[in-house]
């Protein structure tokens, strides 16, 4: 993938979010830079996914403040949200379309081999399995110009090689400036990567 | 207006690909229409006197019965946070949803109606007034019941619940249509009537996509 500028930054300061009326977790402080990947731990319950939701402006924090600098997001959350009726193709032309972007074809067929998609990209997504499914969604994520890029689970139903793939995008998208901030269950042993653990 | 665009584009060609959707809609149509000769006998005379409320109540609620998936699908798959994070509008959004609705259920339903309305014994102008008022009255019908589907994402039994919303919104859309038709039998015009009937779509055009957008953004918490 071609490198770009970025020069996205986020800045949380004691934040707490509720799920269901139950306090997840509250005084949340940290900052994630141009470059970086912030991986989200914790147990099941831990408040992963209402964090990565209230980043995404999806959710709403009980006090607290985020500050995005620059932020342009991609967002792959739990569910897809890829049409099972349209091909992937079809899927990431919407989703850049949705976006305000007329699709960039170099960009897509570029992200689609970087998870080994070119054969499938006619298909419909209906008849993919989970893992090529995920991988079709994070082509979406990939073939985006966004600079931040905010992924809960995204290692979900990968085979090893789908996960390299995956840290090599990961990769690239950090060395040209990028930002991510991805839940996941282990680290996704990228370089640049921190660590932030919620607890249960 | 390029997400606008793709998201109707989008939504057709969803369509496209599973047609049942639309033939259930047309198929009720039909069919509930059809049980009211069954019901009260062939007499002509009384079918064209009440041909146009059920017309129009037949496509109320064959309208209503597609309305309960134009956000659900969307809600379910995770393709809503994709429409809340856009940087576009949600509003021009929720127009595009329920502009995509209107094509292939509003329109069919109006190409639809005048055979079903020949059927009841309605004549030339009647039948002209089926057309025309369908036509420019189911936007109302989609705008309307996409801020219910709207208000009832997530909600259990969200079928019912969207319907108890949406159709006391519709009353003046139905009533407006029907006395248009009915009007049509006395040798008067339509024109008043499909002029309050533009005047309602109009409304409804430059109000509910604000209060669909804000209930999308509710929904999406």
């Amino acid at each position: 993938m071609a490198l770009r500028p970025h020069s996205a930054s986020l800045e949380v300061k004691d934040l707490a979010c509720r799920r269901g009326g139950r306090l997840v977790f509250e005084g949340l402080s940290f900052a994630v830079a141009s470059g970086q990947m912030l991986v989200l731990t914790g147990r099941n319950g831990s408040g992963k996914t209402t964090l990565l939701r209230a980043l995404a402006r999806l959710g709403r924090a009980e006090s607290g403040t985020i500050a995005w600098q620059e932020a342009d997001i991609a967002w792959l959350g739990h569910l897809d949200g890829l049409k099972g009726d349209l091909t992937i193709n079809e899927n990431i032309d919407v989703a850049e379309r949705l976006r305000g972007v007329v699709p960039a074809r170099a960009r897509i067929d570029e992200a689609l081999a970087c998870f080994d998609l070119q054969k499938l990209a006619g298909r419909l997504v209906r008849t993919l399995s989970a893992g090529q499914r995920r991988r079709a969604a994070l082509a979406r994520v990939a073939a985006s110009q966004a600079n931040v890029w905010l992924l809960d689970e995204p290692m979900n139903a990968l085979d090893q090689a789908a996960q390299t793939s995956l840290r090599q995008v990961m990769a690239v998208h950090l060395a040209g400036g990028g930002l991510a901030v991805a839940a996941a269950h282990a680290p996704l042993d990228v370089p640049g990567t921190r660590i932030l653990e919620l607890p249960a | 207006m390029i997400a606008f665009g793709a998201l109707f584009r989008r939504d057709l060609r969803l369509v496209l690909r599973r047609p049942g959707d639309v033939v259930v809609v047309l198929a009720f149509f039909v069919v509930a229409t059809a049980l009211f000769p069954l019901g009260i006998g062939p007499e002509q005379n009384l079918l064209a006197r009440i041909a146009a409320g059920i017309l129009w109540s037949a496509a109320l609620f064959a309208a209503l019965l597609s309305l309960d998936r134009l956000f659900a699908a969307d809600y379910e798959d995770g393709a809503l946070d994709l429409l809340l994070l856009a940087p576009g509008a949600l509003e021009l959004a929720a127009l595009a949803k329920c502009a995509a609705h209107w094509i292939v259920t509003g329109l069919p339903l109006a190409i639809l109606a005048p055979a079903i309305g020949a059927a009841f014994g309605l004549d030339g102008l009647g039948l002209a007034a089926v057309a025309a008022t369908l036509l420019v009255g189911t936007p109302t019908l989609s705008l309307v019941g996409g801020l219910a589907a709207a208000l009832t994402l997530g909600a259990r039994r969200s079928g019912a619940l969207l319907a108890l919303l949406a159709l006391p919104l519709c009353v003046p859309t139905l009533i407006f249509g029907s006395s248009a038709i009915e009007s049509t039998a006395t040798g008067e015009g339509f024109g008043v009537h499909l002029a309050i009937l533009a005047a309602l779509a109009l409304l409804a055009v430059a109000t509910l996509p604000w209060a669909m957008a804000a209930a999308l953004r509710q929904a999406g918490e």
